[in-house]
């Protein structure tokens, strides 16, 4: 079974025991540009899935990043503050956003796996 | 027609190569009901000498403020704007540019806005300030908004010390955004306790300096106050001129400072097109309204300058923008620069002086008139004036006989009773000894 | 490429630095007298040290902002064909007339009867406007587009408030300008996108399946930001009047109707116009502008303060929310409005009158249309049949070149003209808005359309392989500045000049 499943949205999401990390996918960035600035949660807050978690910018665009699956802030990505570009370089590592203590395994196990997302950006190339 | 280029030959070749009898074919989609026939209720085209016949018949009808001494303050004030700036503004490159999207095709405007933001900074003191706003007002509004968003509280107290209209734009501007407003009332001579008025709620205090009666103070104790309940201190300047004698509001501790910038480069031009002025905390700069210049490097290595952090406004982030603003004051931001740029700091002083001396020296005769009695115990270049009675009606008889004499404060607070003897009075540089000498004399045989 | 010079100039093309860098402490370019001894009233709250401004001499500042000023592509320059922003020919006698001291040098708190020019000034550009618009009432004070649109959107909360209807949503198409949707987010209201259909045009269905009783109302641009005219407006209006909804009309693009059409005709109940755009007020390198709205009699009661009012010794102004303007949502911003743009708006509608007004909108609107026919078998036309005032192309012709619609604006640049509106309205990819404005010859339109076939058949050429990317990619070339990175710029925001540390040690 993957560790990590994808959204429509281009978000990524790994699972660590009960804590989900979360970030945008290298299909996003690549599409986003050079990031300039990301916006991140305070820790303790309540996300829902399919609600906005956190923005990411580039000098002319702003994009929402929206919550994989439900859950509480219990980790962001601080480093991204100062090295927004580590989200270009590394947006499947080094580049994630945020941390949850997931609500609802079953919410993760419904999203796209690898295969399915590579289909499916596939299809949106055309 | 002498604005239109197109001859008929030219309508007729180009209606031909799009492939239409006529214009009317192109405004085929408007409905037939909607289609105005004929020509509008309005006089037909003038030529230049007509329509300048006109319009100076309709300015003759005004009393001009540099035909009367002046004493006019309020929020406007009448400074002497060196030759150079008007003409370097009319340059067609500044005149009829556009906003800076292509920067490659913009330096000229971006580098002076960099100017403009640094100057805007250095004068109040703080670490950030943006290209401009519309006006004084609406920055006012823009800084509670702003400081609303950064606090995520709902709760503002203004000073009774702000500008009456400063207020009014506020409370319209917060009418529809659930904003609570706590306006305190407008008193001379002080003797408000914000501090006691800021609670957990509160996400700014509002306060103006010199105030709209002229006194300065200093906010510092304020600023800590607001600062150890976790909001922000908001300081408004109307007569920016005061910044080159007074102590800015960054060195008492405001977070942001909203402005007018008339003083500097701008005619009266009976109150606009007028600037806006907005700065603040750098750790606040992506919380602002309005455009912002930022440095950088092109391609070559060569310095350069651009918008930035445009992902706070309207066309990128929509109804999340900071503000709905985008046209911003840009031709008075450049009178502002290059009139400030020629002041420089020896000369910015000593125009602050000059003010300071011309309106000390006013306030000594105006007292010294049986009945009218001075309110403040400090001021720049206005103050205020008690009269043994109502403002108005000798402000009136005062400007039949051709004199300026002041803003009565009932024009801005009607149906005060208590303020209607009031008299806000300016002097700036513009006002000569005579002059005082004309108003002194004229008041008292007024007050007779 | 010529060699590089000595001084680091390119011919007329002067590098200047900051005016900070260029201090001589103690200068000044302003002679003014040193007062004589007083008691200062200052109360000890002088300030402690210098402000760190820049002394220089006057033509040193003259050459400085002269040089600067050379580096400015503008309306004087050349061709803007900036959709939707009407970049028109700004006549020279507004200026001379703005700046006549009895207009220039008006305080706005004198007593109103030393100042009847002035409002009657503002009273007449109104009436103008009025006609044009053929609507009963007119707010002046609103200081550009997005406070017009403010000003509208709350006389319209105002409206429905007043008689106890609570609405809380607005309408708003897809191609919509940034500003609708953030002044409705200002006013409190949520926004809902409409569709466009093939047509380009509001899609009436999902417009009519969208309005219900939550809805306050539609704010539309006519015609729309795809240079169409909404051609079934009547019905638009019928629909959104039926669900008792309000209809805002943004007048970014009235100079396709200006004395042809009248807005008032087709059912909109608020309307801003800019009179930097149609009105040949200067932009100025982005202000100031002036956003008067237009209002229907059913929203006049509730517009913002001040009001010129004729009473029985001439023009009155209601400053405050009183009697006669009780309902009004109170005041937008300071003082009476742009007055320096009314005269200049003023001048330029006299100068052409209802005839030549009703001629603008025709030479806008075939300038505009001759540029489609001209262009549209080399670049993509995104919507078929007749346009308004501006043209609309998207990239489909850069499909497979490597090209993006940025590159091709760059480009654009090193031939000597301002880039179209890029990526803008947002409903086709890769949008090139282009609108010439009546002002431009049919010469300079002809130079235009060779450049841009020129252009579109070298991106074409790198598909056979005989053109080259790069050239695109590397423009332009020939400014006083390559293209600048925007993303350090955003990353590393450096908003202001700052002394070095050894510049900081010699102030003190």
């Amino acid at each position: 079974m993957s560790l990590t499943r994808y959204t429509k949205d281009h978000e990524w999401v790994r699972l660590d025991g009960d804590t989900a990390v979360i970030g945008i996918t290298d299909y996003a960035q690549e599409q986003l540009g050079d990031v300039v600035y990301v916006e991140l949660p305070e820790i303790g807050r309540a996300v829902e899935q399919g609600k906005e978690a956190a923005v990411v910018e580039s000098a002319k665009a702003a994009s929402e990043v929206y919550a994989p699956v439900s859950g509480e802030v219990v980790a962001v990505n601080d480093a991204l503050l100062g090295e927004p570009a580590k989200v270009n370089a590394d947006a499947m590592g080094e580049g994630w956003f945020i941390k949850l203590r997931l609500a609802d395994p079953k919410q993760f196990e419904a999203l796209m796996d690898e295969a399915a997302y590579q289909a499916f950006i596939a299809e949106e190339q055309h | 027609m002498r604005y239109l280029p197109l001859t008929d030959a030219d309508r007729r070749d180009m209606l031909a190569s799009i492939g239409v009898a006529s214009i009317e074919a192109l405004f085929a989609d408007v409905p037939e009901a909607a289609r105005h026939p004929g020509l509008l209720d309005l006089p037909r085209a003038m030529g230049e000498l007509e329509v300048e016949r006109r319009l100076a018949a309709m300015a003759a009808k005004n009393l001009n403020a540099g035909a009367a001494p002046c004493f006019l303050g309020g929020g406007a004030y009448r400074h002497h704007v060196p030759a150079a700036v008007d003409h370097l503004i009319q340059r067609g490159e500044f005149l009829t540019s556009y906003t800076p999207y292509q920067p490659e095709l913009a330096q000229g405007t971006l580098q002076y806005l960099f100017e403009f933001q640094t100057q805007v900074a250095l004068l109040t003191g703080m670490e950030v300030a943006n290209a401009s706003l519309y006006d004084g007002a609406t920055s006012c509004a823009e800084a509670v908004a702003m400081a609303h968003r950064v606090t995520r509280r709902n709760r503002t107290v203004l000073s009774g010390g702000l500008h009456p209209q400063y207020r009014a734009v506020c409370e319209t501007y917060g009418q529809f955004a659930g904003v609570e407003l706590l306006a305190q009332d407008a008193a001379p001579g002080g003797g408000e306790d914000l501090a006691a008025l800021i609670d957990g709620e509160t996400a700014c205090v509002v306060v103006q300096n010199p105030d709209f009666w002229g006194e300065i103070r200093d906010y510092s104790a304020l600023a800590e106050r607001c600062h150890a309940a976790g909001a922000l201190l908001v300081v408004v300047v109307t007569e920016m001129l005061s910044l080159g004698l007074i102590l800015p509001p960054g060195e008492m501790g405001a977070d942001i400072v909203a402005a007018e910038g008339q003083s500097f480069g701008n005619a009266l031009n009976f109150g606009g097109p007028y600037l806006g002025l907005f700065a603040s905390r750098e750790k606040f700069v992506r919380q602002m309204p309005g455009r912002l210049v930022g440095q950088t490097i092109d391609a070559e290595g060569a310095r350069g300058w651009v918008l930035t952090l445009a992902t706070r406004e309207q066309h990128i982030r929509r109804e999340k923008a900071t503000s709905n603003i985008c046209t911003n004051s840009g031709l008075c931001a450049l009178a502002f620069t290059i009139h400030l740029a020629l002041l420089g700091e020896a000369g910015l002083g000593r125009l602050a002086r000059l003010n300071h001396a011309t309106a000390v020296a006013a306030a000594e005769r105006l007292a010294a008139i049986p009945g009218v009695a001075l309110v403040n115990e400090r001021f720049f270049n206005e103050f205020t004036v008690r009269l043994p009675s109502p403002a108005a009606p000798i402000v009136e008889a005062l400007a039949a006989q051709g004199i300026l004499a002041g803003v009565p404060v009932s024009r801005l607070y009607p149906g005060r009773v208590e303020l209607a003897d009031l008299l806000l009075v300016a002097a700036t540089e513009m006002v000569m000894p005579q002059d005082i000498d004309c108003l002194a004399a004229a008041l008292q045989e007024v007050l007779r | 490429m010529s060699p590089p010079t000595i001084s680091g100039n390119r011919g007329l093309q002067i590098e200047e630095p900051l005016l900070f860098e260029q201090d001589s402490p103690g200068h000044c370019g302003v002679d003014l007298p040193e007062p004589e001894p007083f008691r200062e009233r200052l109360g000890g709250l002088e300030r402690r040290g210098p402000i760190g401004l820049p002394g220089l001499s006057e033509p040193q500042i003259v050459r400085h902002f002269t040089r600067l000023s050379q580096k400015n592509y503008a309306i004087d320059s050349g061709l803007y064909p900036l959709g939707s922003c009407t970049m028109k020919h700004n006549p020279r006698l507004n200026e001379k007339l703005a700046r006549l001291p009895g207009f220039a040098d008006l305080h706005p708190l004198q007593p109103v009867a030393s100042v009847q020019g002035a409002l009657e000034l503002i009273d007449m550009t109104a009436h103008w406007l009025k006609v044009l618009t053929g609507m009963p009432a007119i707010a002046m004070s609103p200081a550009a587009g997005a406070h017009g649109e403010l000003c509208g959107i709350m006389a319209i909360r105002a409206a429905l408030e007043a008689r106890g209807d609570r609405r809380l949503r607005l309408l708003v198409p897809e191609s919509a300008h940034g500003t609708n949707p953030a002044t409705a987010a200002t006013c409190g209201y949520a926004v809902e996108a409409i569709p466009a259909n093939s047509r380009g045009r509001v899609d009436l269905a999902a417009l009519k399946a969208q309005l219900d009783g939550g809805v306050a109302a539609l704010m539309l641009t006519n015609p729309n930001t795809c240079g169409l005219f909404e051609d079934e407006i009547l019905e638009i209006a019928a629909a959104v009047h039926g669900a008792g909804a309000f209809f805002y009309c943004d007048g970014a693009n009235f100079n396709a109707l200006v004395g042809r059409v009248r807005p008032g005709d087709l059912g909109i109940d608020a309307l801003h116009m800019n009179l930097h755009k149609t009105f040949s007020t200067p932009h100025g390198g982005g202000g100031p502008g002036s956003g008067p709205v237009a209002l229907a009699a059913e929203l006049a009661p509730y517009a913002p303060v001040p009001w010129i009012v004729h009473g029985k010794d001439g023009f009155a102004l209601v400053e405050h929310a009183e009697a006669p303007a009780a309902h009004s949502i109170g005041r937008l911003k300071g003082f009476h409005g742009q007055i320096g743009m009314f005269v200049r708006a003023l001048a330029y509608m006299m100068s052409h009158g209802s005839d030549g007004l009703r001629q603008i909108a025709e030479d806008a609107v075939l300038n505009a249309n001759y540029l489609r026919a001209r262009l549209s078998d080399v670049l993509t036309l995104s919507f078929p049949g007749a346009c308004m005032h501006e043209v609309l192309f998207d990239d489909g012709f850069l499909k497979d070149t490597g090209v993006t619609t940025l590159d091709f604006a760059k480009a654009l640049i090193d031939e000597g003209f301002h880039p179209m509106t890029m990526y803008f309205p947002l409903v086709v990819h890769g949008a090139l808005l282009i609108e010439p404005t009546e002002s431009e010859s049919k010469a300079s339109l002809d130079q235009f359309i060779a450049v841009l076939r020129g252009l579109a058949e070298r991106a074409q050429s790198i598909k056979t392989g005989a053109g080259d990317a790069a050239h695109f990619r590397a423009a332009p070339s020939l400014t006083p500045r390559r293209r600048l990175d925007e993303t350090e710029a955003a990353r590393h925001p450096v908003l202001r000049w700052r002394p070095t540390p050894l510049q900081q040690q010699a102030a003190e």
